[in-house]
């Protein structure tokens, strides 16, 4: 484990100590036009959209949060552009997002 | 007090990236990210290898602090620029732990790492090497540094701020949600504390916001500020952000950090815990 508040690296494997059938996890990729694009700042946000978490998206636009259960929209900021998609997390399990800059 | 006495914009850095006297420093939990790419001539810190004692929980000493200002070649005349990633929570952590050991010349670039790359502006892969200093450090300033005793004196009577997102101040959470939730200490948060997510303080692009805005925040959320002030989080780095919001940005007087924070006050036995929103 990471003992700060640093965002352990962002890649599309989860941990090993992570179930994802006791908690909620959503992963995506941001992408522009399709093609992956590292470096972004993605921030979770919840349903009231306040601000809950962010990380740095991997080389491979990868980014990864765990949250409680419930409706989160992902936002993603780039100097090229940016986007954010809506999520319903209220179930357990691992989420898929894709965030789109424009 | 005045804002560019603590805080610098990313125009100015730029503009100053040369100016003898002025020692820029990114301080990263995640020394990767210096090593791909920072700004032109910043030093780094660690600041959890560099930072903290690496057997005690505590903080490097008086001694250990100059013998790292003066191997990262930081003289106490030095006009010290802190940044980094995480919307500056380290920097702002550094920052604190700079007026901790009495360096009065140190400021934030405002947006950090966000509002560099944001704006496009340039970053170096070389190394800075800068030559070494003899940096002499002050005992440490505790009217800035709250511990656990003096913390549960405050239930009730001063400002406790929990900076932390609502779910971790609820106890749905034990850490922020980018971070695996592991940890075996109790959840909830400080009876009496309000909860003033640190990221209010913060623009989207990771700038501060405006004074007047500040102060409609913190005072919205039932801070009186005729009473001294105790900021926490979970391990005390988001709480300096908030620190330096109401000390350095709106100027209140007695406004101190509990470094210890939730993974000190949720562990310890027999202290009064609350739930719920």
């Amino acid at each position: 484990m990471t003992s700060g508040c640093g965002a352990p690296e962002q890649a599309a494997a989860l941990p090993v100590n992570v179930d994802p059938s006791r908690e909620v996890v959503l992963t995506g990729t941001v992408r522009s036009g399709g093609i992956p694009v590292g470096g972004a700042f993605v921030r979770l946000l919840d349903s009231g959209g306040e601000f809950t978490a962010e990380v740095v998206s991997s080389a491979g636009g990868d980014f990864r949060f765990f949250a409680a259960p419930g409706r989160w929209t992902v936002r993603a900021l780039h100097r090229d552009g940016n986007g954010e998609t809506a999520v319903d997390a209220r179930d357990l399990g691992l989420h898929s997002v894709t965030v789109a800059l424009a | 007090m005045s804002r560019d006495k603590v805080l610098v914009s990313a125009e100015w850095a730029e503009q100053n990236l040369n100016t003898p006297g002025v020692v820029f420093v990114e301080v990263d939990e995640d020394t990767s990210a210096y090593e791909g790419g920072h700004i032109p001539g910043a030093v780094r810190i660690d600041w959890k290898t560099e930072l903290q004692d690496q057997v005690r929980r505590d903080f490097v000493d008086r001694a250990g602090f100059e013998q790292l200002l003066s191997a990262k070649g930081i003289s106490n005349s030095d006009n010290v620029v802190l940044y980094g990633g995480n919307n500056n929570w380290f920097a702002a952590y550094a920052y604190w732990y700079f007026k901790l050991y009495g360096h009065d010349t140190v400021r934030l670039l405002d947006g950090g790492r966000k509002k560099w790359e944001l704006d496009g502006r340039p970053l170096t892969k070389d190394v800075t090497e800068r030559p070494n200093t003899s940096y002499t450090a002050k005992e440490q300033d505790l009217s800035i540094r709250a511990f656990r005793d003096e913390v549960i004196a405050a239930i009730d009577t001063k400002n406790l701020v929990d900076v932390r997102s609502p779910d971790e101040f609820s106890g749905k959470l034990l850490a922020p949600a980018h971070l695996p939730q592991e940890q075996a200490q109790r959840a909830g948060h400080i009876p009496s504390a309000i909860n003033v997510p640190w990221s209010k303080a913060a623009n989207e692009d990771g700038t501060f916001r405006a004074e007047n805005e500040l102060r409609d925040i913190y005072g919205e959320a039932g801070l009186d500020g005729s009473k001294p002030t105790i900021a926490y989080c979970r391990i005390g780095e988001r709480s300096s952000h908030t620190w330096f919001v109401l000390r350095e940005l709106l100027g209140h007087s007695d406004v101190k950090n509990y470094d210890g924070s939730w993974t000190e006050y949720g562990s310890l036995v027999g202290v009064p815990v609350a739930l719920g929103a």
